[in-house]
This record gives structure tokens, sequence and C-alpha cells, in this order.
């Protein structure tokens, strides 16, 4: 109960820390509709052909503009050394990394959020047919992205360009994932129900959900001390 | 002693390599359906795996310099990366190339291909990390950490894009597809002398990795006096 | 029992040693000062002592345990090179959020009495990056003092203080010390230092070369160390 009330602390500090002065989402939001918008010219947002590309669609905005909150997860903690302070206090690495993903979490989803009604309207999609299915995708797919995004956030906490290289090194990593998400989400979208063919992808991404964060769990602590 | 390794496996892995060269081109026939571009498989194939191996023998390195925190690992993890990601971008020059004659594109999205392309991004994604970090032992730790994750994205990449596409020939040495003896023989000799290689390549630059981290620290020591 | 043991710590970046073979000790209700030039190796040392950084060989004790253990970590009290508070969070804020994460009975509490200890309770709703440096420097202080730390380590604390700061963190530690807590702090300012200390360590480009009482003609002359241990 000890790791869950820590856990709770970090969550509740870094969201507090954004809600004050709001960098981080105000940035992402404004890049997921501009991304929206410059879509709209790359591809003719006809119907059919929008509802086909529209979970890959939606998975790219996402990911571009969840990375813009991702990467802040341990920058945040730089100035003042306040990192230090967070490693010198009696949480465990694995409190530390599940209290910032959990905010990271609350954080990506709220833009996510915002930007699906906003993408149902610009591109004229009715993407509500399965709505609790596709909340669940989205909750899943942006688990595996935030866990991603968060550990790489503390492996490139120290390294000067830091803004470019953690997308670089995130991008490659998700795509199981992204891809995962992107099929389910296009299916739910078409109307489709979960289950049957496209249950192998839901599958695929509960396991990429599952060992990575394990993996993360176990090693924050050997990034950050060593 | 080290010196004398490389020398000897080096030439043993010409002479395969010259012997094989010679068995492709002059002893084994034309394959029935692709002509003679077919031969490029007993190079394509062979690099993927070599580039399989060397992804392996990183990822159990950076785990022991975790757990050991002993430097030749580290050493052991960036060399035979660099020579994987070589391999693996040989696989997809041979691959392509080959696609280029047969179905006539450059590149196609299939599922082999992308996965490879996403794991030579993965691992040249690593290069990029460790050269961003100049402390030797942060970069060694954050290094050795990424390169867990790469390599538990490999297997994952690889599953997940075959359930995407297929349109890959089916797998012609295992599962499927009857092949000469010869062939067979050939591809599996090749595979060997393409592994000395990968491993003269690691050696070499394995002393290129110590000698630079001796120079570091004698650069240190200049500043420090 | 030693409060503070290292014992054949080797740190290497790379191949460079930039401690070697370091012993180290502190018992306890010590002060010990750690001084040496810049670059000899002390905000290193004092980083593996704290848990932050591993040493490559040897080993570090606090109060007989491994630093990084989390009981020890509760009882570690930490001032770096910087002040290790939220900006924006408030002042009284960032010290609640410290007393949960050290499990204080009352954070909030506490948080006050703090606050109030530092002379910044009329502050405590201001955001942290509104402060003046000076208050800035007695929050972080509150910061680390705030969970009763048995061991406590000062990396140039002293170091860009004002006067009511230095002032503030003086009487602390002397609090402290009396109350039978550990010190150990690497600092530049000699006098300061020397003043609290009741034992000195020189490290010279990652070595011990003197560690020992503080005598009187430490604190009558400050740079008596450096001239007979130091070199050059």
């Amino acid at each position: 109960m000890d790791f869950i009330r820590q856990v709770l602390v970090i969550t509740r500090k870094d969201l507090r820390a954004e809600l004050r002065t709001k960098e981080a989402i105000n940035a992402s939001l404004a890049f997921a509709l501009v991304i929206l918008v410059l879509f709209s010219f790359a591809f003719d947002p006809t119907a059919d052909q929008t509802r086909e590309m529209s979970g890959g669609l939606l998975w790219i905005v996402f990911a571009f503009a969840g990375t813009l909150v991702l990467n802040r997860s341990f920058a945040r903690e730089l100035p003042n050394d306040c990192l230090d302070a967070l490693v010198a206090a009696p949480i465990s690495g694995g409190a530390l990394f599940l209290g910032k993903a959990l905010a990271n979490f609350v954080l990506v989803m709220a833009v996510e959020l915002v930007s699906l009604p906003v993408f149902g309207i610009f591109y004229n999609v009715h993407w509500t047919s399965r709505f609790w299915s596709l909340l669940l995708v989205l909750a899943l797919g942006t688990w595996g992205l935030t866990v991603i995004g968060t550990i790489f956030s503390a492996l490139t906490v120290n390294i000067r360009l830091r803004e470019l290289m953690a997308p670089l090194l995130v991008y490659p990593m998700l795509i199981p994932a992204l891809m995962s998400a992107m099929q389910l989400s296009m299916d739910l979208i078409a109307g489709k129900p979960l289950g049957g063919e496209n249950e192998i992808w839901l599958r695929l991404l509960v396991a990429f959900d599952v060992i990575f964060t394990a993996l993360s769990l176990l090693l924050l602590e050997t990034v950050l001390v060593g | 002693m080290r010196e004398k390794i490389i020398y000897g496996l080096g030439i043993l892995a010409a002479v395969l390599l010259a012997r094989n060269l010679y068995s492709i081109f002059m002893q084994l026939p034309d394959e029935a359906s692709q002509g003679m571009i077919y031969r490029i498989i007993f190079f394509h194939v062979p690099a993927a795996i070599t580039a399989m191996l060397c992804a392996a023998v990183a990822g159990i390195a950076s785990v022991s310099f975790l757990v050991t925190k002993n430097f030749k690992y580290d050493a052991v993890a960036v060399a035979v990366t660099e020579v994987g990601l070589a391999f693996l971008a040989a696989n997809l020059v041979t691959g392509s190339i080959w696609g280029r004659i047969i179905w006539g594109i450059w590149w196609t999205w299939d599922a082999r291909l992308t996965s490879a392309l996403v794991c030579w991004l993965l691992y040249a994604g690593y290069l990029m990390l460790r050269q961003a970090i100049e402390e030797p032992t942060a970069r060694a730790r954050i290094g050795a950490v990424f390169n867990i994750f790469a390599f538990t994205d490999v297997p994952i990449v690889f599953f997940s894009i075959k359930w995407w596409r297929t349109q890959h020939p089916q797998p012609v040495f295992w599962g499927g597809g009857s092949i000469d003896p010869a062939m067979y023989w050939t591809a599996a000799l090749n595979l060997l002398a393409l592994i000395l290689l990968a491993v003269v390549l690691t050696l070499i630059r394995l002393r290129q990795e110590e000698v630079q981290r001796e120079i570091d620290s004698l650069r240190r020591y200049a500043h420090a006096v | 029992m030693t409060a503070v043991a290292a014992e054949g710590v080797w740190k290497f970046f790379g191949d460079y040693p930039a401690l070697r073979d370091v012993k180290l000790g502190a018992e306890q209700g010590a002060c010990l000062a750690l001084i040496g030039r810049n670059g000899a190796g002390k905000t290193t040392l004092l980083r593996i002592i704290g848990g932050f950084s591993k040493a490559a060989r040897g080993q570090v004790r606090i109060l007989g345990c491994d630093p990084r253990e989390t009981e020890t970590r509760r009882r570690v009290g930490w001032i770096g090179h910087g002040i290790s508070v939220y900006d924006e969070l408030s002042a009284f804020e960032n010290l609640s959020l410290f007393g949960r994460l050290y499990n204080l009975p009352n954070p909030r509490k506490t948080a006050m009495e703090w606050l109030e200890r530092t002379g910044l309770e009329r502050a405590k709703d201001g955001l942290v990056r509104e402060f003046s440096r000076g208050m800035r420097q007695r929050l972080a202080v509150a910061r680390a003092f705030l969970h009763q730390p048995s061991v406590l380590l000062l990396d140039e604390p002293f170091t860009a203080l004002d006067d009511r700061a230095i002032a503030v963190l003086q009487r602390l530690l002397q609090d402290a010390l009396v109350a039978g807590r550990t010190v150990v702090m690497s600092t530049h300012q000699l006098r300061e230092a020397l003043e609290l200390a009741t034992h000195v360590a020189l490290l010279n480009r990652g070595k011990i070369a003197f560690h020992g009482e503080r005598t009187p003609e430490m604190v009558a002359d400050p740079g008596w160390v450096y001239a007979h241990y130091g070199e050059g």
C-alpha cells in the first residue's frame, strides 16, 4: 500500500505542476490540431477514404502530440536539480516510474479525448459506434506510448539534444503497439466489434504493454543511478 | 595473441568466401524460375541470420554489463551492434536488388523487409544514443538499458509485422519449398563464412574501442594534471 | 556506530580514476568537513555516499547499511548544488510533497513548522519561482532538514548563500550536531565550515591526503591543511 501511496504522490505532483503552467499540454493539444489540419491537405478527406485511414491517422496524431508531453516527463525534474531530491527520497524506482507514467497517461489521454471529437468533425467521421471498445483501445495504446515515452525520457534526461533524441528512439520501438492500435481503431471506427480477426492485435497490444511496463519498472533505478 | 586470432579467422573467412563464391557462380545451376539472380539469396539470408546473432550477442553483453559493470561487455555490445547493422544493411540492400529484378520494384512493405528496416532503425538509434553521451560510464549504462529494450522489441516487431502483411516468398530454407541439397549446403557454408567475417570485424572494432577508452582516460589525466 | 563509512572507494569516468582508494569515516555526532581543490573529487565522493551514483570498487555504508536502501534514504538529508525544490509549486506545497515522500505522519503540519523555522512562513503560498535567491536557499535547507535526518550530506552548502541563509544554516547544523546527528559537508568556504567541523578530510586528485580531527591551528588558519598536506 505504501507503494501505491508513493505512486500517487508523484502522480499528483506531476499533474499539479503541469496544470499550473500548462506548457506541455497546450503545446501538445495545439500540435494535435495542427496535424489534423495538415492531414486534411495531404489527404482528401472524403468519407470512405478517411474511414479507412482513420485509425492510422489518429494514432500518428496521438503519437506525435503525445511525445511533447512525454519528453518533458523527466526533463521537468532538471531545473533546480529536483531529480536529485527524487532519487534521494525513499521511494522505489518502480514507484517513481509508475507515478510519472500515470500522470503522463492522464495528460496524453486528455489530449486524445479532445482530439477525437475534433477529428470526427473535421473529417466527418462517425467514431462513436463502438465507443467503449474504442476507449479501451485508446487506453491500451496510450499506455504503451506512455510507458516507452516515460522510460526514454529518463534515459535521455542528461543528454544534450534530448528533445531531438527521444522521438527518434521512441517511434521505432513503438511500431508494434502503434500498429495494433491503428488496426483496432480502424476496425472499431468502421463499426466492427473487437474479437475474431482483430483479437490478435488486442493481444499483441496487451502483451506489449505488460512486457514493457515490467521492463521499465525493473530498470528505472538502473537508468537513474546505475 | 589476439592479433593472431584475428588474422587466422580472417584468412579462414576469406578462403571460405572464395570457395563459396566459386561454388555459387561456377558450380550451381540456375534456378528454375528465377534465373541468375537467385544466387543473391546465398548472401541475403545468411546476412540476416548473422545480424540476428549479432543482436543476440549485443543483448547478452548489455545484460552482462549491467550485472558486472565490466566495460569489456560494453565494448562488445557496441562493436557487435555496429557489425550487425552492417550485415542487416547488406540484407536490406540485397533484398531490394532481388526484389527489383524479380518483382520490378525497389522496395515493398512486406513483413520481412519492414521488420528488418525497423530493427535497423532501432539499433541505429542505439548507436546515435551512445554518440550523444560523452561520459563513458553513463554511456555504457544507458546504452545497455536501451539495448535491452531494443532486443525485447525485436521479436515483437517481427511477429506484429508478419501478421500485418505477407508478400515475402515463403521461406526457402525452412518450412515449405524443396531445395537442392547442394544449394542448402552452399548456403550453410556461406552462413559460416559470414559469421566468421562478423567475428573478425567485431574483434577489430573491439580493439579499436579499447584503444579509444585508453586515449580518453589519458586525455582526462592530462587535463587533471 | 560509524554513521558514514567509505572503504576502498574507486570511481572511474571511463578509464580515468576520479576517486582512488578513498577511505573516509564519520562517527555519529561528528561534523566532517571535506575540503579540496576544484576537481579533487569532493562532489563525486559525496554523490557516491549519498547513493546518487555507484562506486566502481569499494563500499559505502550509511548507518551500517547501503545508501540506496529505503530505510537509509529515509534518514539522510541532502543539499546539492541545486535547491531541489519545484519552481511551479508553492513553498508549502513543496515541503508537504517531500513530507509525504518521506512518509511523515503529519506532512502539512511539519511543513508549516519548517517554514517558520526558516523564516518563510509569510511566503508559504508563494510560488518558488518568484522567490528571491536567499528565500530559495532557505527553502532548500528546510527541505533537507524536514524529515529529521540522522545524517546530513551537504555539497558546498555555504557557496552563494546570503548572510541570512548562512545564519539559518549554521544554526540548524549546530542544533543537529547537538542532537547527535552527523554532518558531512564538502566545502570551499573553509572558515564557516571549520567553525562547525569536528573532523577534516582533504581530498587531493581523488585521494585522501589527510583525515583527522579539527585542530585549533586549522580554525586559526584555514589554509593550514592545504599547506601541510596539499600539493602545491
